[in-house]
């Protein structure tokens, strides 16, 4: 479970998270939904104790990040793509993220084949396709077999292949009784794997519903629409400066 | 294992899984070794007067360069790839990801150093002939004690400030010039030799016997070991900083 209470954070040049509160609950996969710029991103690098938050706490099984003594093993959390030394290969990129939490070889050969990554084990991260960066990322979420997990953005920029396979992989992790939360600013994405829907804009708290409620109440429109209805006072920045 | 001990194993995984560890290192080793060889033998050659101690050394002066570029690419390149994200997602207590960072890079530039500097002495020495320091004695060893502890403390130096500096490319392009200009050139003005002999590089250079206390060019306020104290002090403050840095800034 994650449990954020009244998270903020100030910049000098504004409020990227504003007064933020909600709940992950275990068990299926809560989408964190937002457009571009609204905090998402913010959100999850305090929940991981990158960001250090102005007020407010996020806690992770009842503690703060910075508390658990090996986090992989609690929490694993894809990252960006580009987060990997390039000329590092792929297996030991992998191995001292398990030496750092004192986990063995054996896990990082288990997340290889579980990624599909076995074969690209020996290449250089550099050398990667986009799609199987991705699994490196997810590779390394899943090194400690965390009981929860967080994906920011886990399908930005993948092939029609790589989406279902990232769908799909949340949907099991969930149906495992793991908490699942998956950012995304695409509805239609969120729609197909969320459950449960955290909405916010400008840092704020927008909705806190299940996927289905928000489907039904915008039944027969486009979910994409709806969406950006529900967003459209928080955006900060809109093509063509009409709305 | 203990958790420190846990993150300097991950830090050990990162220094030997890219090839820059080994390219840096191997380039140091063939500067300082290779031109430790021709200068000792212009130094036999038409300066046999001179002190056989400094001939052992003077390529390390060039050589340090390559060694500090190692501490300095291996700690930015946290910085420049965006790895610092996933090390502290794995080591959150970030006093403990920094010691094991600066252990580690500690231990490798340590290790380095020895290896290099007797190689570079005995190859250097061993074109002296006649002249030669004599490796019994206290003055050798204490050269070559010092010329060790000037090597790794610089690295670790330079490693402090690309921990303060976030960035391998403005560190080194900061530090080289400092250090390379202030040895080979600044440091020797009279105009600015008061303040910039006590630049971290210039003190580690009176142990090596590279500047020689009272010499009318070269010379320093302070002695060898005074020196490496005042070194000391330089990367403990440097240290200090990548720390406070570190512990403060958003990742």
């Amino acid at each position: 479970m994650i449990e954020v209470n009244h998270l903020t954070k100030r910049y000098r040049g504004g409020t990227a998270v504003d007064d933020l509160s909600f709940r992950v609950e275990p068990g299926r996969v809560t989408g964190f939904l937002g457009p571009n710029g609204a905090g998402k991103s913010t959100t999850i690098r305090m929940i991981l104790g990158l960001d250090r938050p102005t007020a407010g706490s996020a806690l992770v099984g009842g503690r703060r990040y910075a508390e658990l003594k090996r986090p992989l093993t609690v929490v694993g959390a894809l990252a960006e793509a580009s987060d990997v030394h390039p000329g590092r290969r792929v297996r030991d990129h992998l191995l001292w993220l398990a030496r750092s939490n004192g986990l063995g070889r054996q896990r990082v050969a288990a997340v290889l084949d579980e990624t599909g990554l076995a074969g690209a084990a020996g290449k250089a991260a550099r050398t990667l396709s986009l799609g199987m960066r991705q699994r490196l990322g997810i590779a390394a979420a899943l090194l400690g077999d965390p009981g929860v997990l967080i994906l920011d953005e886990p399908v930005n920029g993948l092939d029609p292949e790589g989406v279902i396979w990232i769908r799909n992989l949340a949907k099991r992790l969930a149906g495992e009784g793991r908490t699942v939360l998956v950012s995304s600013h695409l509805m239609s994405e969120m729609a197909l794997t969320a459950s449960h829907l955290v909405v916010i804009g400008r840092g704020r708290l927008l909705a806190d519903l299940p996927t289905d409620e928000f489907v039904s109440a915008h039944s027969g429109a486009n979910l994409e629409e709806a969406f950006m209805r529900l967003t459209s006072d928080s955006v900060e920045y809109r093509a063509g400066g009409s709305r | 294992m203990s958790a420190l001990g846990a993150a300097a194993a991950a830090e050990w995984v990162k220094v030997r899984t890219v090839r820059s560890t080994a390219v840096m290192l191997a380039a140091f080793a063939v500067v300082g070794v290779g031109l430790g060889w021709v200068v000792a033998g212009s130094f036999a050659a038409s300066e046999r007067e001179q002190d056989p101690l400094a001939a052992g050394f003077f390529s390390l002066l060039l050589g340090q360069m390559l060694l500090i570029t190692f501490a300095v690419q291996f700690v930015g390149s946290e910085f420049s790839t965006g790895t610092i994200r996933v090390s502290l997602a794995a080591v959150p207590s970030r006093g403990r990801f920094y010691a094991a960072k600066m252990i580690v890079t500690g231990l490798v530039v340590a290790a380095a150093a020895v290896v290099v500097e007797v190689a570079t002495f005995v190859v250097a020495q061993s074109r002296l002939g006649a002249d030669a320091a004599r490796f019994g004695e206290w003055e050798t060893i204490e050269a070559l004690l010092g010329g060790w502890a000037h090597l790794t403390l610089l690295s670790l130096f330079a490693a402090g400030v690309a921990v303060m500096l976030r960035s391998m490319v403005v560190t080194l392009s900061v530090l080289l010039p400092v250090l390379f200009l202030s040895s080979q050139g600044l440091g020797n003005l009279d105009a600015i030799r008061p303040v910039a002999q006590y630049l971290p590089d210039q003190v580690g250079m009176v142990v090596m016997h590279l500047t020689v206390p009272g010499d009318p060019q070269f010379g320093r306020d302070y002695g060898p070991w005074e020196g490496i104290g005042i070194l000391v002090l330089w990367t403990a403050a440097s240290l200090l900083g990548g720390w406070v840095a570190l512990r403060r800034r958003d990742a």
